[in-house]
């Protein structure tokens, strides 16, 4: 495992900077295909709103993985991720049209631990809603 | 209705084991959009000291609750499925998952409360490679609404 960060060279409170994560139904559609979750509420308009939702929503997981995404990203190495957590806090919902939804995220460096590990709290926003809570990954930094 | 309480503790274990292939890894990080070489080329992943490439954080999610299915659709829980909505989720990793890993998934549903008008319901997979190794955990809390009601 080689992260790309020092752990000497990060500070509590360092913040990560955002990234926005583009969502359209092609990317639902894939995530169903890779995930195996085809549950309709997650490309399909009519019976999404049979339900109750706005429109159709995006997989819970595909939130955190782009969570995921933004913490390897930064890291350097997928490898170096030794635990990650999240709360799905609110709904991403995603219209039929070109542009979709949008998930921004931020990061901050929450505490530095043993063995030159860290905690990375995020947080995932689209639109006005928060769409992760407790958001956190364990990163070991080199 | 209010979910079974007799259902904490029991074990379930997928019925055969997980075989993580490239070509799944690939798939999986093209629809997460994530173009990260570590999940496609081989030399990649082994410049960052990986044997073979390997799969993002995520990726348990595809196989950990294949055994943990029959447990959660047995009538006798009494989960209403269609009020099911995903309320946490949470990985503990002991190494990455390489292609070419056989992976032995065992869960375990080990809480069940409620919340409100909401039951919440916890289960814990075990990620084992083969030969017994512990490669990760995985924490999934699904919620019933208005299950507790």
């Amino acid at each position: 495992m080689a992260a790309t960060i020092k752990y000497d060279e990060v500070q509590v409170g360092q913040e990560i900077p955002a990234a926005d994560y583009q969502v359209r139904r092609v990317n639902l559609v894939m995530y169903a295909g890779a995930s195996g979750d085809f549950n309709p509420i997650h490309w399909n308009e009519r019976h999404a709103k049979s339900v109750g939702l706005p429109d159709v929503i995006a997989h819970g997981m595909f939130t955190m993985a782009e969570g995921g995404r933004f913490v390897t990203d930064w890291a350097g190495d997928p490898g170096a991720v030794v635990e990650y957590g999240v709360r799905f806090s609110s709904m991403v919902v995603v219209p039929d049209d070109d542009q979709g939804a949008t998930i921004t995220i931020t990061g901050v460096i929450e505490d530095k631990l043993e063995d030159k590990r860290v905690v990375v709290a995020l947080n995932a926003r689209s639109g006005d809603a928060r769409v992760l809570s407790k958001a956190r990954a364990v990163v070991q930094l080199s | 209705m209010a979910l079974n309480r007799d259902f904490v503790g029991r074990t379930f274990e997928a019925s055969a084991p997980y075989e993580v292939s490239r070509t799944k890894i690939r798939e999986f990080a093209a629809a997460i959009g994530d173009d990260n070489p570590i999940y496609r080329d081989k030399d990649a992943a082994a410049a960052a000291g990986h044997p073979d490439v390997i799969a993002p954080p995520t990726f348990p999610i595809v196989f950990s609750l294949s055994g943990a299915g029959e447990g959660i659709s047995d009538p006798g829980l009494g989960l209403n499925y269609a009020m099911v909505v995903h309320g946490e989720q949470r990985f503990e990793y002991r190494r990455p998952i390489y292609a070419g890993d056989e992976l032995v998934c065992t869960s375990t549903i080990t809480e069940i409360r409620s919340v409100g008008r909401n039951e919440f319901l916890t289960i814990r997979s075990d990620v084992t490679s083969t030969s017994g190794e512990l490669v990760c955990q995985a924490y999934n809390t699904i919620v019933e609404r208005g299950g507790a009601a």
